[in-house]
């Protein structure tokens, strides 16, 4: 473990999530290094995409505390959650582009908002953002004529608008072919490398899983919280838990470890 | 690239050697941050070779990249030759990708020819017309079958429908048909008043309640509150493509959804309709008694000598068409939606619009061919 709190990129502790009166995840306690490629993973319904919605602050936790970067998020006034929130870069699941702008305004939308750039910088910008998800060509575009996949690349590029120290991404490859999806998990890859970039990435595609992560953590439904961290490959061949081997192995269990 | 308390402003310091020019970069450049724009670097100078470095740069993001990228098509622009092989190789890459991306975007023109758009605009009025009356159509036929067969027919969602169409819009047409009756006596008064005539309010008021009012006022508030929500439901269960799944099993989404609403609406609003009359009655009594000093008893006995059956009769047959109407204006524009939410919001507006139009033209026929058949 490292000494510092600070080197973490985010520190959750003893997380406790839920609606209303119902508990979904209690007592999470985890942290993501700098410059992590860190996935969320476990079955449907285990409350991944909550702990994400806590995590970025669009719902509050019921107990316990999420820092980023050494610095306190949950409890902060508005200003100061404001100016973390900058640092932020979210996908949602369905690309959750803004259905009357066109990509390019998108994209453009946060640069114009947080910084001093003049219009014909942040158009340059937001069109390099859009090639590197390439989608180049398609900047005058409406998401209403684009394809589902191409919609989540444009969410990715406003994701990534305003160089993010953070990235989330809840379910990128959902609904996706294996071929863009494969290109989204390269992309993601070379974000990181580029730009020193941590990546959260919630998802239960193990191709996904297997190619880009740096570690995980594995919620449980029946548990409420997290029932195995590590990397991959590691969980996979040496998890003592049937559950993490058998999710890993999509559903075949594979023989106990000696 | 998190945001650090201590934070070096962005710098560009110019050294020029000869012909050549020595930019280098230092400091944190960030989006949010202010930064040196290359005009004021260059200054009046002209310099045939630029050297870039950023060997002191902190933290840096797309900020740095405009700055080089703004030196590099200065360069390109004045032919002077830009030489970046002090950069780092991930600054590079990107370098390119921002030279390709601004080189290969082409603003995408939507702009049309306006007799373009006058020609579109006309077929595409012309094809919701076809549309329309191919709706109407499809109606009639699925009509006929269940009239074959009618335990076909979804009468408990006909049920509900009259349920939530009828009785749970009582209220709302109950205090517009009031204020109706209570306006339309205020104003018959002004006039009746200057002649003697006060006893004519009842007249008035019963006669524009039964052959007018009522059904008019029935079926603008059934456009907004049944008709929209038709269109919404409908556009809703085709964005989720529940209506795709109806007809690849081979049943037909008008009889299946849009004939339980059309008969639920074309009973229920000559219901409401004759309520309706009763109400808009009972306001004109009350602003009679209030203001005329007319009994209650004596506007009674005026009001059933001025109208007669058939009137009430005019006013139902109208009510029945307008229930009609309403329905299918909210039915087709539900399943003309776009499959998206925006979509369902349309269809809801234009359902309410359509429904409102319709009403409007088919209440100026009724009362020409009411005319001409002397009703």
């Amino acid at each position: 473990m490292p000494v510092s709190d600070s080197t973490f990129a985010i520190q959750a502790t003893g997380l406790e999530c839920g609606y209303e009166n119902k508990v979904v995840l209690k007592n999470l306690t985890f942290s993501v290094g700098r410059g992590e490629v860190f996935f969320i993973i476990g079955g449907s319904g285990c409350g991944k995409s909550t702990l994400l919605r806590n995590l970025i602050g669009i719902q509050t936790p019921m107990a316990g505390t999420v820092e980023f970067f050494g610095q306190p998020f949950t409890d902060r006034d508005p200003a100061a959650r404001r100016e973390l929130l900058k640092t932020f870069g979210v996908l949602y699941q369905g690309g959750a582009l803004w259905s009357s702008l066109t990509l390019r305004q998108n994209v453009s939308l946060p640069l114009e908002e947080y910084t001093p750039l003049s219009r014909r910088e942040i158009e340059e910008i937001a069109t390099l953002k859009l090639a590197q998800v390439g989608l180049t060509g398609f900047e005058d575009y409406y998401p209403s004529e684009i394809s589902g996949g191409m919609k989540k690349r444009a969410g990715l590029a406003r994701a990534l608008a305003l160089d993010p120290a953070i990235v989330f991404l809840d379910e990128p490859s959902a609904g996706l072919d294996p071929i863009t999806s494969r290109r989204l998990d390269d992309l993601v890859l070379q974000i990181r490398d580029m730009f020193g970039t941590t990546i959260v990435v919630v998802s239960h595609e193990l191709a996904s899983i297997f190619g880009i992560a740096d570690r995980l953590i594995m919620l449980d439904r029946a548990e409420k919280g997290i029932i195995a961290e590590g990397k991959p490959r590691e969980l996979a061949q040496s998890s003592r838990d049937p559950r993490v081997t058998e999710f890993l192995h999509r559903g075949d269990l594979p023989p106990p470890p000696k | 690239m998190p945001a650090r308390p201590e934070f070096n402003a962005a710098r560009a310091d110019a050294q020029p050697e000869g012909d050549l020019l020595n930019v280098a970069l230092s400091g944190d450049w960030k989006m949010t941050r202010p930064r040196p724009a290359w005009q004021t670097v260059l200054g009046s100078r002209n310099p045939e070779r630029i050297r870039l470095s950023v060997d002191d740069v902190g933290q840096w993001d797309s900020s740095l990249l405009l700055f080089l990228f703004d030196a590099q098509q200065w360069c390109r622009v004045t032919g002077a030759y830009c030489d970046t092989d002090a950069l780092p190789e991930k600054l590079r890459t990107l370098l390119a990708q921002i030279a390709t991306s601004h080189e290969t975007s082409v603003p995408f023109d939507r702009s049309e020819n306006f007799f373009i758009a006058v020609g579109m605009a006309t077929q595409d009025a012309l094809e919701k017309i076809r549309v329309m009356f191919q709706f109407v159509g499809d109606c009639v036929i699925g009509a006929w079958r269940l009239v074959k067969k009618p335990k076909k027919f979804r009468w408990t969602d006909c049920l509900q429908e009259m349920q939530q169409c009828g009785a749970m819009a009582l209220p709302i047409v109950s205090l517009v048909s009031f204020l109706v009756g209570v306006t339309l006596a205020y104003t018959g008064a002004l006039v009746l008043r200057q002649y003697g005539g006060d006893i004519y309010v009842a007249d008035l008021i019963g006669l524009a309640m039964v052959r007018e009012m009522g059904a008019v006022m029935t079926g603008v508030v059934l456009a907004g509150r049944t008709g929209a929500a038709f269109a919404a439901t409908l556009g809703n269960m085709k964005a989720n493509e529940e209506i795709d799944a109806l007809e690849t099993l081979g049943i037909s989404p008008v009889s299946f959804l849009v004939l339980p609403r059309l008969l639920a609406l074309g009973v229920m609003l000559p219901l409401l309709a004759l309520y309706s009359n009763a109400l808009g009655i009972l306001g004109g009594m009350a602003v009679s008694y209030g203001i005329l000093s007319i009994s209650p008893p004596a506007y009674w006995v005026e009001t059933i000598s001025a109208i007669t059956l058939t009137d009430v009769l005019a006013g139902v047959i109208k009510a029945v068409m307008f229930g009609l109407l309403v329905g299918l204006a909210g039915c087709l524009r539900g399943l003309q939606a776009e499959r998206s939410a925006s979509g369902v919001g349309q269809a809801a507006t234009s359902a309410v619009v359509t429904a409102i139009l319709l009403i409007i033209i088919a209440d100026a026929i009724f009362a020409v061919a009411f005319n001409i058949l002397g009703i």
